[in-house]
């Protein structure tokens, strides 16, 4: 017997997303608890199988989310108000040097 | 052999597969089966059956695509030793990695329609497929840099929005993710002209010059208007919107937010009809876009040969993690 991860797909061009896991002694009974247990109420149009054993991770955080200022990468790190009043104001001022005479 | 799934199955054998398109039947069936499928705004897998015509649709279109976000890279790049401050570099550095990672990513779509990254690369290399005209130009100042990332990405924005919602549904998720990164990149340029906007008078002119010569290509780059019912990307509902939308949509956000600078567009005829909500233009030259996206732009060459220096250079990371001959 060993695990498998569930991945259920609920409405189309939708991605697969993990719904949970059974425990199986091979794959085509994973694919039938699968079934019941995911797929019962109609709820999934698609289901994938995956091996435990087969599912490469990375959790750690130090590569994921290293402590460094990443702000430039987020649009929170881009603060334009006080330059987009500067140059507005400088427009305003353009305009009415540009008038008539 | 029995079907352990199902040993007392309740469905004919015919209407087990939820596309009917996917089972084996006459070709033309499944053709029309699969089209009234996507008509309807049925999305397709990659696992599922598709008509070849479909196939190389959507093909041509992601490839395109990959080879943009791959050629688009090198203006920008020549400008990470030139930026100006730490951060502006950082975010310059950041934004070539992502666009890269667009490239992986499209490759990755492609490569399942059946044709192989390297046959890719090798195409555009050879110019046999093509990449965005905007990036067959050279970059000459600091400006030309807050003009791509803010107006180019922009242009390409309003683009990759409708193709969330493309009937190839791999390529549909791939763009949710795309456009999400798209976006900060759409803040670090309008940081950087808004900042040269409110800056010394040079640094305005600089501005006004890169605006200046960046407009006709932006303005090409959505390509010619065309007939909605003879586009078979549009049939297929590969992408939603016409050329002539795209660039409605493009002028409508981004005129204003251009203006507003008391920046100038070198357009005399741009300007919104009031009574249809269209802008118009002067018609953009066509022949010019025609000649520079079949590499005959100012830059196309050099792009071209420093991809493909690139490539020579690199190969040996190929021989190490694919073997020696898929390094060829």
């Amino acid at each position: 017997m060993e695990p498998y991860e569930v991945f259920r797909q609920e409405r189309e061009g939708e991605p697969m997303r993990h719904g949970g896991s059974v425990v199986a002694p091979d794959p085509t009974l994973a694919l039938h608890y699968a079934r019941e247990l995911y797929a019962r109420r109609g709820e999934s149009l698609r289901l994938w199988v995956v091996r435990r054993a087969d599912i490469v991770e990375l959790d750690d955080q130090d590569l994921l989310n290293p402590p460094l200022d990443r702000s430039f990468k987020k649009p929170g790190g881009y603060v334009m108000r006080e330059k987009l009043a500067q140059a507005r104001v400088r427009t305003g001022q353009s305009k009415r040097s540009a008038g008539p005479g | 052999m029995t079907d352990p799934l199902a040993l007392d199955p309740v469905l004919p054998e015919g209407e087990r597969s939820r596309l009917p398109f996917n089972r084996d039947r006459p070709h033309d069936e499944r053709y029309r089966a699969f089209e009234e499928h996507v008509l309807a705004g049925g999305k397709v897998e990659a696992g599922d059956w598709m008509p070849e015509e479909y196939r190389t649709s959507v093909l041509r279109f992601v490839e395109m695509h990959a080879n943009s976000e791959l050629m688009g890279v090198l203006p920008e790049r020549d400008w990470i030793m030139r930026a100006p401050t730490l951060r502006r570099k950082l975010a310059l550095t950041a934004k070539i990695q992502d666009e890269v990672g667009h490239a992986q990513l499209l490759y990755r779509v492609a490569e399942d329609l059946g044709k192989t990254r390297e046959a890719m690369i090798e195409d555009l290399l050879a110019g046999r497929t093509k990449f965005h005209n905007v990036f067959h130009y050279p970059t000459r100042t600091w400006a030309d840099i807050g003009v791509i990332a803010w107006l180019v990405d922009a242009a390409a924005i309003v683009a990759q929005q409708a193709l969330r919602d493309s009937s190839y549904a791999p390529y549909a998720r791939t763009m949710k993710k795309i456009c999400w990164e798209e976006s900060v990149h759409i803040m670090h340029g309008r940081d950087v002209v808004v900042t040269l906007a409110a800056g010394t008078p040079e640094q305005r002119a600089m501005v006004q010059e890169a605006l200046d010569r960046w407009w006709p290509p932006l303005m090409q780059m959505h390509g010619p208007r065309s007939d909605r019912d003879k586009d078979r990307d549009l049939h297929w509902r590969i992408k939603a919107k016409t050329s002539e939308e795209l660039r409605q949509e493009f002028l409508g956000i981004y005129v204003p937010r251009i203006r507003e600078l008391g920046l100038s567009l070198p357009d005399p005829e741009l300007r919104l009809k009031p009574e249809s909500g269209a802008w118009l233009y002067t018609e953009p030259d066509w022949a010019e876009l025609r000649s520079v996206v079949t590499g005959h732009g100012p830059a196309s060459a050099a792009r071209i040969g420093f991809r493909r220096e690139q490539r020579d250079a690199t190969s040996w990371v190929r021989a190490t993690i694919l073997g020696p001959a898929a390094a060829a």
